[in-house]
């Protein structure tokens, strides 16, 4: 693996693998030092063109815990806001001797096209609403610490498929690793055309909860008003939300999910939303430890894997 | 002093039909064809075509305004490369050709370039689509043919009453089909690559919608309407349907219509992001059979030269267009399985017509002006990325090996290519 663009590049194995490897830095997570050495020497930049705190501060909490540098390129503040070019950006960025780079930004593909100018590693951490390869196996992870396998579960992303780059991302992921995807939406928030897709697609919430092993709530945003897509955010909540009651209704050992930040009221009731089944904030403790298996994926080598192996036991 | 000289050995062929000929050129004109003809010069031509000069019905030189991308000279020249001796120059320069004095500017420039440029005016003053350009005083300059290229006129009334002012004028309004309500904030074709990438796309409705209100706009005003870069199968459909119901429309397709497909931007190389964007295997077939049949009635290269540095944006911020103009001829005999013959009335005498210069291009007789190119239908070659004589370098064809190549263009008697090279 040179570079973690897209979903769609992995196949069943290579997603298991990570997602053994992701075992074996949430062990490391639970000792009292929870850094190692695994990628000492190594630099690696956020590049985020696109505000995200929350992806930002884990790929960087997860660089950190395996030794690396870590640079955080802030465009906000930056040459990019002098009118700086894609290209000269991360051409500048190489020259600094870099390993990889963590980029985020709005348009679909800009991981893909930045690879012509920079012999760094690429980590994709979320193009336009194309993919967010890290977050589908954060869920992945997540999911299959629970159920112990993704075989055969039935799966529910509800909501704005149509602009979610989590959405494209985890159905591939969870399809590839076995389980079932029902996309639950109104025709408006679906991709104009779902060949290829694996899934099946339901208009209606209500048929589909009681048959679903985790529910998979995406944010709605409130732009989507303007665009006419629904007619409002109420007549949404009372369709798609998941309230109390079609919580209710989920199977006895079914979870909750949903990739932050949550719109309280919007697509999950506060009530559900702190149900113990929601593993909302599991997802994020994950998070960190599946960036901590990318980043190794892509930097390390298999004999710094020994350096994960505790120490002092004896 | 008298500049004489023989086109030897070729296979002449315009729309009166072939016969192996020798064409003798004397002072810009030509002034024989016929077996064994000689003269102080010779130009070699055995095994080739000679035909009349390809005419582009839609040429973006860029110039005024953006002259790091094209000017009409570099235009120009690429045009003569692909055999062409008339280019229609669009107007969405900056400033707009909406007005007497851009015409006049652009043909200043036209007349020092390697081929005839013919000038497309503005329907509406600065292409904002409110208020009608003063037409009449750019077709007193010649122009023929007016479009707000690069976007449709929205407003269904202005564009009513352009047809009915246009209609006094003789001349023919050209529509970039594109409703702007479907297709805002979009970047490529709306199907199931759009949907898989992540990307905003158009549906080919965007365009339709437009052919089939100017083909209801045309039966009622009875003006003359030219349908720019037709991109999907339902708008060749709608076109074909008009023409049949004897309404005085014509139509274009661009090459990268009949060759590419929106698989190309699964690469994200904004390379191949053009309005209108590259669609569906099925609209190419499309395209494809409406250029066979005749129901399309011209090949426009809608050649739209961008330097290299825009083209590196993300994919949704870059700006649409790609070169065409040394591609088409090769791409359209290799592609499009007709005849030369045929393939050189989709590039050469059927746009003349559309342009208003058939006096001047599409025919190789004694008395006309010598506008001419010699054609290898033979020569493979694989296109590379340099963009030849344009500025720009913008070309979605890097690394396609197609046959059929440009040996020389004479224009108004004067050699622009010889052997593959350009001679101004």
């Amino acid at each position: 693996m040179r570079h973690l663009l897209s979903i769609a590049d992995l196949d069943r194995s290579d997603l298991e693998s990570l997602l053994n490897l992701t075992d074996r830095f949430v062990e490391v997570s639970r000792r009292p030092i929870r850094n190692v050495p695994a990628l000492r020497g190594r630099t690696v930049v956020s590049l985020f063109f696109e505000d995200s705190t929350r992806t930002r501060l884990s790929f960087e909490t997860a660089a950190k815990r395996l030794g690396a540098d870590v640079m955080t390129f802030s465009v906000g503040t930056s040459s990019v806001k002098k009118g700086e070019s894609l290209r000269d950006t991360v051409e500048t960025i190489s020259a600094f001797g870099i390993d990889a780079i963590v980029v985020r930004h709005a348009s679909s593909g800009v991981p893909s096209t930045i690879r012509r100018w920079t012999s760094a590693a690429i980590l994709n951490g979320g193009d336009g609403w194309h993919q967010h390869p890290t977050q589908a196996l954060l869920d992945s992870y997540t999911i299959r610490s629970h159920f112990g396998s993704l075989d055969g579960l039935r799966i529910a992303i509800v909501g704005d498929i149509k602009h979610s780059r989590v959405a494209r991302s985890d159905v591939q992921a969870f399809t590839k690793l076995g389980a079932e995807v029902v996309l639950v939406a109104p025709p408006t928030l679906l991709p104009p055309s779902l060949e290829g897709w694996p899934v099946t697609v339901s208009h209606d919430l209500d048929a589909v909860v009681g048959t679903i092993d985790v529910c998979y709530l995406l944010r709605m945003q409130r732009e989507r008003m303007v665009e006419a897509l629904v007619p409002s955010l109420r007549e949404y909540a009372q369709r798609f939300g998941l309230s109390p009651e079609r919580a209710d209704r989920l199977g006895e050992r079914a979870i909750i999910m949903h990739p932050g930040p949550m719109n309280r009221g919007v697509e999950i009731s506060p009530e559900a939303a702190d149900r113990p089944n929601a593993v909302v904030t599991e997802q994020v403790a994950n998070g960190v430890a599946v960036r901590q298996a990318a980043l190794f994926r892509l930097l390390g080598t298999e004999s710094q894997l020994e350096s994960l192996e505790p120490k002092g036991t004896s | 002093m008298t500049v004489e000289f023989v086109i030897k050995g070729g296979r002449v062929i315009d729309a009166s039909g072939e016969s192996f000929a020798d064409v003798v050129v004397r002072d810009g004109e030509i002034v024989g064809v016929g077996p064994d003809l000689s003269a102080a010069r010779t130009i070699d031509a055995a095994g080739c075509v000679v035909a009349p000069g390809l005419v582009d019905l839609h040429t973006h030189l860029r110039e005024p305004g953006k002259e790091e991308a094209e000017t009409v000279e570099s235009g120009s020249r690429a045009a003569a490369l692909g055999g062409y001796t008339a280019v229609l120059a669009m107007p969405n320069t900056t400033p707009a050709i909406d007005c007497a004095s851009v015409v006049r500017d652009v043909q200043e420039l036209g007349r020092r370039a390697a081929c005839d440029v013919e000038v497309a005016g503005a329907i509406t003053v600065g292409r904002a689509g409110e208020q009608l350009s003063p037409m009449g005083e750019m077709a007193d300059l010649g122009v023929r043919i007016f479009t707000d290229d690069g976007t449709g006129v929205q407003d269904i009334r202005l564009m009513r009453r352009a047809l009915e002012y246009a209609k006094g004028l003789g001349v023919t309004l050209a529509q970039h089909c594109e409703v702007s309500e479907l297709s805002a904030g979009t970047c490529m074709h709306e199907g199931a690559v759009s949907s898989r990438l992540g990307m905003p796309g158009q549906p080919a409705e965007a365009e339709e919608l437009m052919v089939m209100r100017d083909i209801a706009l045309a039966r009622m005003t009875g003006a003359r309407m030219h349908f720019l870069h037709l991109s999907t199968a339902g708008s060749v459909a709608m076109v074909a349907g008009a023409k049949a119901a004897g309404l005085p429309v014509t139509c274009e397709a661009a090459p990268h219509h009949f060759t590419l497909t929106d698989e190309c931007v699964e690469s994200f190389d904004a390379v191949f992001k053009v309005h209108p964007p590259l669609r569906t295997a099925g609209d190419v077939d499309a395209v494809r059979a409406g250029l066979v049949s005749g129901s399309i009635d011209a090949i426009a290269t809608d050649h739209a030269p961008h330097p290299a540095h825009e083209k590196e944006r993300p994919f949704d911020e870059a700006p649409p267009g790609m070169l065409g103009l040394e591609y088409a001829l090769a791409l359209a005999l290799t592609e499009l399985g007709m005849d030369i013959a045929d393939v050189l009335a989709l590039l050469s005498w059927r746009p003349a017509a559309i342009a208003g210069i058939a006096d001047t291009h599409g025919a190789i007789a004694v008395g006309r002006p010598a506008n001419l190119c010699v054609i290898d239908p033979n020569h493979d070659w694989t296109i590379d990325g340099s963009g030849g004589a344009s500025r720009s370098s913008n070309v979605p064809y890097v690394g396609r090996t197609v046959r059929g190549k440009v040996r020389h263009t004479i224009h108004r008697g004067a050699p622009t290519v010889l052997d593959y090279e350009l001679q101004k």
